[in-house]
């Protein structure tokens, strides 16, 4: 067979095929399947930034209902007053800026405690924001008018997207992510082998909340009307950790395994029980955790490697007949 | 010059246990050196302490002159102190090869690509692994898992190795081979301290030994004039024994 390509850039040149054919829909459909579609990349970009830092750390952030909604607040501030990529990088560097803070005061804690911590943190950020909203203009909340159609949103969402995998490709083969494996294998191992496990949790948390932060950014102008409650919706946070699991963290395609049929069954739940979402979203949370606690990726590689120990155990017992 | 480790008058308690109580030693370039003593003497907090797993409450640790108490476990390891592990301490989800690449990557010596992989390669050919790179650690027994750690400790090319009973739990015929890797390591002109149970080791490794009993040092010396002091063999013994 002719090798096009060495080993280490397969997957890359795959997933980069992936996005163009992706990019075409808006071409084809601008209504329904393109709607949903924009909701299967932003949670594609959330839950695969998001198992940036929890997938090796181990670390359940229930922040990035904080960080998307410091990145929607940033454009809803600012649309007037800044162009819009600027406001996308400003929302990229508030969430990053409270995510340093978040870690330097929690990652040092064990994990239950940070579990906690962050979502009473994307709380706070939300009632200040309230607060502030309420005592500084007197209304709730803010409107976003931009030019952008759907289309726009989804272009811009899907290369958030491709900026997100190839961060992670990167990092997987750096230093940093060698790093951040030993450190999910054993942090006091880490630390006597020099690594700075504390600050290199920070710097991972870091770039994690701002690839969230610009995706709170970049779907800004499709609500509209931008207030607390929807922005920092804490609904945002448990549905990223969900399908994230879902998928399985230990590969960073595996978050996406998770989003596409979770995002496609939500959109049948709410169209079609609109009243009980919460009740079937909460049930099926029961379920992956019971059912799949490595998620479906870390079921396939189970499944796998049974299969290869069947296919050698039945070669062996062949050659033993044989014999 | 000064020494490869000095320990003045270090001391740790915990709540009310005195664990490591004002002690002091130092350990010369290239000596490979004993810390015995009975369980619960502290031996192992000695190794945490000057890995800055813990802090010591007070006292100072000097590595080559230079003070590393206080400094967090991390930035001990880049100056140059290695460790291994009471109970093996491997990383469950890699290969050998990987394993020992953790040592040499972040600490006292900063390898990446393929010089990276080629020292794991000799390293592990080194304890006594060769060949043995691509297989899962889990897949190990424990005395391979014991000489990865071994390797990934050696990896970083530390000033002074700290083997916290390597010997422990290895059959009578792994013990040989375990000493004779020891010895090894130690001719390279690696400065070792080694806390161990099996006196065989000691006698056969060490030239100086240091022995501890509820924290405190009873008697340090050349090997064997420790191991026949009275006191040494109450500590170990018990007084209605000796």
């Amino acid at each position: 067979m002719t090798r096009f390509l060495p080993d280490e850039f397969r997957i890359p040149a795959i997933g980069a095929g992936v996005i163009v054919l992706a990019a075409l829909l808006p071409l084809f459909d601008d209504g329904f399947y393109l709607a949903m579609a924009v909701n299967i990349v932003l949670y594609a970009a959330l839950c695969t930034a998001w198992a940036l830092f929890s997938g090796p750390t181990h670390y359940i952030s229930l922040a990035t209902a904080a960080f998307f909604g410091l990145g929607t607040y940033a454009v809803a501030l600012g649309n007037e007053l800044l162009p819009f990529p600027l406001l996308v990088a400003l929302g990229a560097a508030i969430a990053a800026v409270l995510a340093g803070f978040v870690g330097a005061a929690t990652l040092r804690i064990s994990g239950v405690y940070f579990v906690i911590f962050t979502l009473g943190l994307a709380e706070l950020v939300r009632q200040i924001v309230s607060w502030a909203q309420v005592k500084w203009s007197t209304r709730m909340g803010l409107y976003v008018f931009t030019d952008f159609t759907e289309a726009h949103i989804y272009w811009m969402l899907l290369a958030l997207t491709a900026a997100v995998f190839l961060t992670g490709w990167l990092i997987n083969r750096s230093r940093l992510g060698f790093a951040m494996q030993i450190i999910g294998n054993d942090e006091a191992v880490a630390r006597h082998c020099g690594i700075d496990t504390a600050r290199l949790k920070i710097i991972l948390f870091m770039i994690s909340g701002a690839f969230i932060g610009m995706a709170g950014a970049i779907v800004a102008p499709r609500y509209l009307y931008v207030a607390p409650p929807s922005a920092f919706n804490p609904t945002i946070s448990f549905l990223v950790v969900i399908m994230a699991l879902l998928g399985g963290t230990r590969w960073l395609w595996g978050p996406l395994v998770g989003v596409i049929p979770f995002t496609i069954v939500m959109e049948f739940v709410s169209a079609n029980f609109p009243n009980d979402t919460s009740i079937v979203i909460g049930i099926v949370f029961l379920v992956i955790v019971y059912v799949l606690p490595d998620g479906v990726t870390g079921r396939l590689e189970q499944l796998l490697a049974r299969m290869r120990r069947t296919s050698t155990a039945s070669k062996a017992a062949t050659v033993k007949e044989a014999a | 010059m000064s020494a490869a480790l000095s320990v003045t008058t270090v001391r740790k308690s915990f709540g009310g246990l005195v664990a490591v109580n004002d002690l002091s030693f130092e350990v010369e370039r290239g000596e490979l050196y004993g810390l015995i003593g009975p369980n619960g003497s502290g031996k192992t907090t000695m190794l945490n302490l000057i890995s800055g797993a813990l802090q010591p409450d007070a006292g100072e640790i000097k590595l080559a002159g230079a003070t590393i108490s206080g400094l967090a476990a991390h930035r001990i390891a880049r100056l140059g102190v290695a460790r291994t592990f009471q109970l093996v301490r491997v990383l469950p989800s890699m290969d050998a090869e990987r394993n020992v690449m953790a040592g040499a990557v972040f600490g006292h010596r900063s390898l990446w690509g393929a010089e990276l992989h080629e020292l794991a390669r000799e390293l592990l050919a080194l304890v006594g692994l060769r060949g043995r790179e691509h297989v899962p650690v889990v897949a190990m027994t424990y005395i391979d898992q014991k000489r990865v750690e071994l390797a990934r400790a050696i990896a970083s090319d530390p000033q002074v190795l700290l083997l916290d009973e390597w010997l422990a739990g290895l059959n009578p015929s792994e013990l040989a081979i375990g000493i004779e890797l020891i010895e090894r390591l130690s001719r390279q002109g690696r400065t070792i301290i080694m806390v161990e149970h099996v006196m065989d080791a000691i006698r056969t490794l060490c030239g100086r030994c240091l022995v501890m009993s509820s924290g405190r040092l009873i008697k340090e010396g050349g090997v064997a004039e420790v191991l026949s002091d009275p006191e040494v063999v109450r500590a170990y013994l018990g007084d209605d024994d000796a």
